[in-house]
């Protein structure tokens, strides 16, 4: 049976008619048309699918779109300036080549930028801690875990 | 995902009245959400207690820790409260699976499921905890009944969880290197006099360790465990490990647990 | 002109708009009037089919068309061809059994295609999928391939006798057989090459779309070679003319070789966008990438090396069974043959070299080409066999490498391969400087003092890259060419479009290929724009694999800009009046030497589509020209790479302390780029040693079907890199280069499996090194 749910994405309200059973990231993709949220797995492990939900990095492959009413989403689209500049973090993925096939980059990015909200100076170790929920089969991980310090930084110091 | 109807009670009555036939409760909906998704659970009825007011929330009375339902793993792990009270129980929720499960995962959820490989069940029957339903009270001790199974009714749904607070206590887990859920996790907690030790992911439920109660009971140092050989019989054994290994591991569990309770 | 952008840290030009969302991913193409596909799979390793009924299905909600085996059968749409032909040792072809892309009368492997069923959406066609009842007699199975042959073992095919592709072999046996008769010890390794699962983070995805309007077909997918795809889908399975049939495949997250193949779906959904005339999505799921995405490597080998009493390799025998799966891949016999076995030489002097390789059919996922395809293998035997032959001769294993390492190029191995060009000394000298191996008895002190076990452990690779030339491929049995193309697109105003055949999945080669341009051409790289990735575009293309994507899409687009350039010239010597062979083109301008005359490229570009004043006699006008490479050899690749674990004795877990990785790839476009792709090499290679393992059990199920249990490696599994290159430039393509994609896969997992057996004090153990097996091993060794 269809259902309304109703939410904010990137700043925006917007409402979609779905099936009960359809997942948070169905609506982002598919009735919003806001692609650069990916689905890599079916169990919760890749973290392609992240998106911030009021305030907090969450898994949108792994919730219902229902438990989103209400709630205020940002995904990767919204989180450049509106003129495109980049969020610091974003550019230092790009600087410190912290990206190849960047099917993985949008959620690597939405879970470092909470993450970087909490630790302004991060280690090494508590980088790939943070990092447990999202795969990536590209980068071996090194560029990423040296793009989220600098970025994390670069967000503390308000560049 | 096959298709089922959705609810939103407001109330935890009225969530226990939707409850019928192949419905389902959802919490934070870590794990129900992927079952549903590779459709090994197909629910007539989702009833999401994600909207009910005051179901989440952390209080401390310096003896008693009280953790309500629908708080999330990733709030218990950075309450100041839990971390003054049982720093091993936020050190627990902290390992749950990874930030972002952790950002919606919810310890009713978890405890309700009683996955024999999650880890807030150590921290229950470790720290003699009260789980508190619609219906009333039950003592972790005979609560956990096996692999996914409780002493929880049909229509009973869990609203809080109350911990003694030790006088120390650690948890250490041995994770799964591909799903990060507990091969063995061991939480030791000293009540002064009394030890509980609750071992999670070795066996088809959580379960204490009797043995290793006694001797750290008599004395709390990590010799008093390390000799302990862990009785294979009933233990877990798959492709990650077998009994034999797992059995291995409870007792450098939790030798490690009494070292790090004891810094 | 500023500095050169050929060995420049040039930051990507493809990061924006993957770093906002933008980019477009084949599932991220939604077409009008989309429809769905889900396919009905076999849950059993090997039935006969004995009924299929649809009536339920057929009657849930959206549902536009079901088709099975039998509709496929009656359009007379042909099986998956296999794109190498291997002769076997009695000079017979292999056998190549049909592999039809729905199921025929019998299934042979779970998740073997049974069914297509379109609706209108993506749900519908999953709950419809459901609702078909398959009635199944289950046959035994077989899995592991070692068993494969054995006389009891079930049949999978019937044109393949005792489940047997092929029998191959090369080298010179009797030479070989002499070699270890005189030899003063030898060394012998039973090894598993384990079996992996690719799991590129974007799951495989096609979607077909038929027009009536002029009788064509476009399919979007995610493919590391549209044309090959393309090629293969209409001229060997669908009989279509290559002009009506488009393939598309844009932005694509990952491949790893997984995303070569011709697959059954890509088809399927091609011929049902016709007969339903819609365009039918297909999107993988990661359980269905775990079951039907070919798996990599599964080899069982004995090996055996042959010594002189100091140390100096007589010779090497090898007989390998490799596991194929249950019908023949793409690229399926080539991998455990002519990309495997002509790599044994390793960097050694060895003299006599046999290799004997039976490929078996199990009833298993097909087997193909995973990062290093063949060549990991390889390294693995012979890099396992030198560490082990030195521990047993008591000799240092750096020392009995250098003892056997080749110095004069170039060089011609007993396994078919001629080496141009390397400096293998130079490697290892800077892998055991960059990896502090003289500060390692003091590590291996501390760590003995906290109660743990540390080892290290070496591995000298080199592999055959640049795939490659066409006549020698076509004399091994390729079906296919393997040069590539390139086209040169100079607009009026001097900016520059570039199409290549050459497919990037992260490797950056939007950058890497930019910066050649633009330094060529003397512009800034902002002017220059790389396409890639469709048919309609791109004049041809053989697509990206084996390390081949700068050695042969890269010269392939020098030598388009090369005729562009000569172009050029003669329109600047009309424009300035002078001899064309005074020009010279230096820093994006013609000049005449020894005058003040200078033309802009932009100005001759402007010229040549302004032509008013041009030598119309002499020049057509435009500027635009396209090329075709065919790479006169492999190039070759090496390197050194170091490995110092810590183990934690009670727990078995293997900790990696330091990794060490000194490549040789020869000149370096964009070194930020090439160290990615070692990081990531290097981590699949550690995956494969440390944490990923697939398995079966005795009937077929595949265990290791998700994330929960196939462990991929994660950011806390590994360590920051140290790496540094040397260079060899190689001497056959006019950049130099060799190729970086697959080196880190091919040396890590020796390195570290030599770090671990000498960190626990063991021949050997098998991978994945889990902290379970490293406990059990310990374990062993006491009772022993």
């Amino acid at each position: 049976m269809a259902v309304k749910v109703s939410l904010k994405v990137n700043g925006k309200s917007v409402s979609a008619e779905v099936e009960e059973r359809t997942l948070l990231v169905t609506v982002i993709r598919e009735n919003l048309r806001l692609t650069g949220t990916h689905v890599g797995c079916d169990t919760a492990q890749c973290g392609a699918c992240t998106v911030s939900m009021n305030g907090k990095a969450v898994k949108s492959c792994s919730m219902l779109a229902m438990q989103a009413e209400g709630a205020d989403v940002m995904t990767i689209e919204g989180v450049a300036k509106p003129d495109g500049t980049l969020h610091p973090m974003q550019a230092a993925f790009k600087e410190h080549h912290g990206l190849q096939c960047g099917f993985c980059t949008p959620g690597m990015v939405m879970n470092a930028i909470d993450y970087a909200k909490h630790h302004p100076d991060p280690t090494e170790e508590q980088i790939r801690e943070a990092l447990e929920g999202n795969l990536c089969r590209c980068t071996g991980y090194h560029n990423i875990v040296k793009a989220i310090g600098a970025g994390a930084r670069a967000m503390a110091a308000g560049k | 995902m096959h298709a089922f109807k959705y609810h939103r009670p407001s109330s935890v009555n009225d969530a226990a009245a939707l409850v019928k036939g192949e419905a389902k409760l959802l919490a934070g909906g870590q794990t129900l959400v992927q079952t549903m998704k590779l459709r090994l659970a197909s629910p007539s009825d989702i009833i999401d207690l994600g909207t009910i007011k005051d179901l989440a929330g952390i209080k401390s009375d310096g003896k008693t820790l009280s953790i309500g339902a629908m708080t999330r793993h990733a709030d218990v792990a950075h309450s100041a409260e839990v971390k003054k009270a049982i720093p091993a129980l936020a050190a627990l929720a902290a390992m749950i699976g990874d930030r972002q499960v952790r950002a919606m995962g919810t310890i009713g959820g978890s405890v309700a499921n009683n996955d024999p490989a999650a880890d807030y069940p150590a921290a229950l029957l470790a720290l003699n905890a009260t789980i508190t339903t619609n219906k009333g009270k039950h003592e972790a001790d005979k609560f956990f009944k096996g692999m996914f199974t409780t002493a929880l009714a049909a229509d009973e749904i869990i609203t809080g969880v109350s911990f003694q607070v030790p006088r120390r206590a650690a948890y250490t887990k041995f994770k799964n290197p591909a799903s990060r859920f507990a091969i063995v996790g061991v939480f030791v907690a000293d009540f002064g006099g009394s030890v509980r030790v609750a071992v999670t992911g070795a066996g088809a439920g959580v379960f204490r360790q009797a043995d290793m109660e006694k001797a750290l009971a008599a004395k709390f140092a990590p010799e008093s465990v390390a000799n302990i050989k862990v009785k294979q019989d009933g233990l877990n054994s798959d492709m990650h490990a077998s009994a034999e290994y797992r059995a291995h591991l409870v007792t450098v569990m939790a030798k490690r647990a009494v070292e790090a309770a004891l810094k | 002109m500023g500095a050169p952008l050929i060995g420049a840290r040039v930051e990507r030009k493809e990061d924006y708009r993957f770093l906002t969302g933008a980019g477009q991913y084949t599932d991220d193409v939604e077409l009008p009037r989309q429809s769905y596909a889900a396919f009905v799979r076999s849950p059993h390793a090997h039935a006969v089919i004995k009924k299929i009924s649809m009536v339920k299905a057929k009657a849930s909600a959206g549902v536009l068309a079901i088709y099975t085996g039998e509709d496929f059968a009656a359009a007379k749409l042909g099986g998956l061809p296999c794109g190498w032909l291997i002769t076997d040792v009695n000079g017979q072809p292999m056998k190549e059994p049909p592999h039809p892309c729905l199921a025929q009368g019998k299934v042979r492997y779970v998740g073997d295609q049974v069914a297509i069923v379109v609706a209108e959406t993506q749900a519908q066609a999953r709950d419809a999928a459901e609702l078909v009842e398959v009635d199944y007699e289950v046959l035994p199975a077989v899995v592991d391939g070692s068993k494969a042959t054995a006389k009891d073992a079930p049949q999978l095919h019937e044109g393949a006798p005792d489940n047997t592709c092929y029998v191959w072999a090369i080298g010179d046996k009797a030479a070989t057989d002499a070699a270890f008769a005189k030899a003063a010890h030898v060394t012998r390794l039973d090894l598993i090459n384990n079996r992996l699962i690719p799991n590129a983070i974007e799951p495989r995805v096609a979607n077909g779309s038929y027009s009536r309007a002029d009788d064509s077909y476009t399919l979007y997918v995610a493919s590391q070679n549209p044309h090959v795809e393309r090629l293969l889908m209409t001229a060997f399975v669908m009989g279509l003319p290559e002009h009506k049939v488009r393939v598309v495949s844009q932005d694509v997250g990952g491949g790893f070789g997984s995303k070569i193949y011709l697959y059954a779906e890509d088809v399927a959904v091609t011929w049902a966008s016709k007969q339903v005339n819609r365009p039918v999505k297909w999107t993988s799921d990661r359980s269905e990438a775990f079951l039907t995405d070919a798996h990599g490597r599964d080899h069982h080998t004995i090996a055996e090396l042959a010594m002189d009493k100091d140390g100096h390799f007589l010779g090497m025998r090898v007989k390998t069974t490799a596991n194929v799966g249950a019908y023949l891949s793409t690229f399926a016999s080539c991998v455990p043959t002519i990309l495997y076995a002509t790599l044994l030489a390793g960097q050694y002097k060895t003299p006599v070299i046999h290799c004997e390789v039976t490929a078996v059919f199990t009833n298993t996922t097909p087997v193909d080409a995973y990062r290093g395809a063949g060549r990991p293998e390889a390294t693995y035997v012979v890099e396992r066999l030198v560490e082990t032959a030195a521990r047993e001769m008591k000799i240092d294993p750096a020392d009995i490498r250098r003892r056997n390492f080749i110095t004069a190029f170039p060089y011609q191995t007993p396994v078919a391969l001629m080496y141009d060009i390397g400096d293998y000394n130079a490697t290892m000298d800077a892998a055991q400087k960059l990896g502090d191996v003289a500060g390692y008895p003091a590590r291996k002190k501390a760590s003995e003092a906290k109660g743990k076990l540390r080892g290290l452990g070496y591995a000298a690779y080199i592999e055959a890259c640049g795939i490659a030339p066409s006549a020698v491929a076509g004399a091994l049995g390729a079906r296919a060419g393997l040069f590539e193309a390139g086209e040169v697109r100079v607009h009026p105003t001097g900016s520059v479009t570039v199409f290549t055949g050459s497919h990037s999945h992260g490797q950056g080669h939007e950058t890497t290929f930019a910066q050649v341009v633009a330094d060529r051409l003397g512009m800034p790289i902002e002017n220059v724009d790389i396409v890639h990735g469709d048919t309609s575009k791109v004049l041809f293309g053989m697509g990206t694999y084996g390390s081949r994507s700068i050695a042969v899409g890269g010269t392939a687009i020098v030598k388009a800009l090369d005729k562009v350039i000569a172009k050029g010239k003669k329109i600047a010597a009309h424009l300035m009046e002078a001899a064309e062979s005074d020009v010279v083109f230096e820093n994006g301008a013609y000049t005449v030497a020894g005058t003040d005359k200078k033309k802009m490229f932009g100005e001759v570009a402007f010229a040549a589509y302004v032509p008013h004043n041009y030598p119309h006699d002499k020049l057509e006008p435009g500027l635009n020209e396209n090329a075709f490479y065919d790479p006169a050899n492999f190039t070759f690749p090496a390197g050194t790479y170091v490995c110092e674990v810590e183990v934690d004795p009670e727990t078995g877990v293997v900790k990696i302390e330091k990794f060490t990785a000194v490549d040789d790839f020869g000149n370096i476009i964009n070194p930020m780029i090439v160290e990615g792709q070692v990081h990531g090499g290097l981590t699949q290679g550690i995956g494969q040693a440390l944490t990923e393992g697939c398995q079966y059990d005795a009937s077929g199920q595949l265990l290791t079907g998700s994330f929960m249990d196939y462990c991929l490696p994660r950011a806390s599994d590994v360590p920051f890199y140290q790496v540094d290159t040397r260079v060899t430039a190689c001497t056959h393509n006019p950049l130099g280069v060799k190729g970086c994609g697959e080196a880190g896969a091919i040396g890590a997992p020796a390195a570290l499996m030599n770090a671990i057996t000498d960190a626990l004090g063991v021949k050997d153990m098998p991978m994945p090194a889990t902290p379970q097996t490293v406990w059990r091993t310990l374990k062993n060794k006491k009772a022993a």
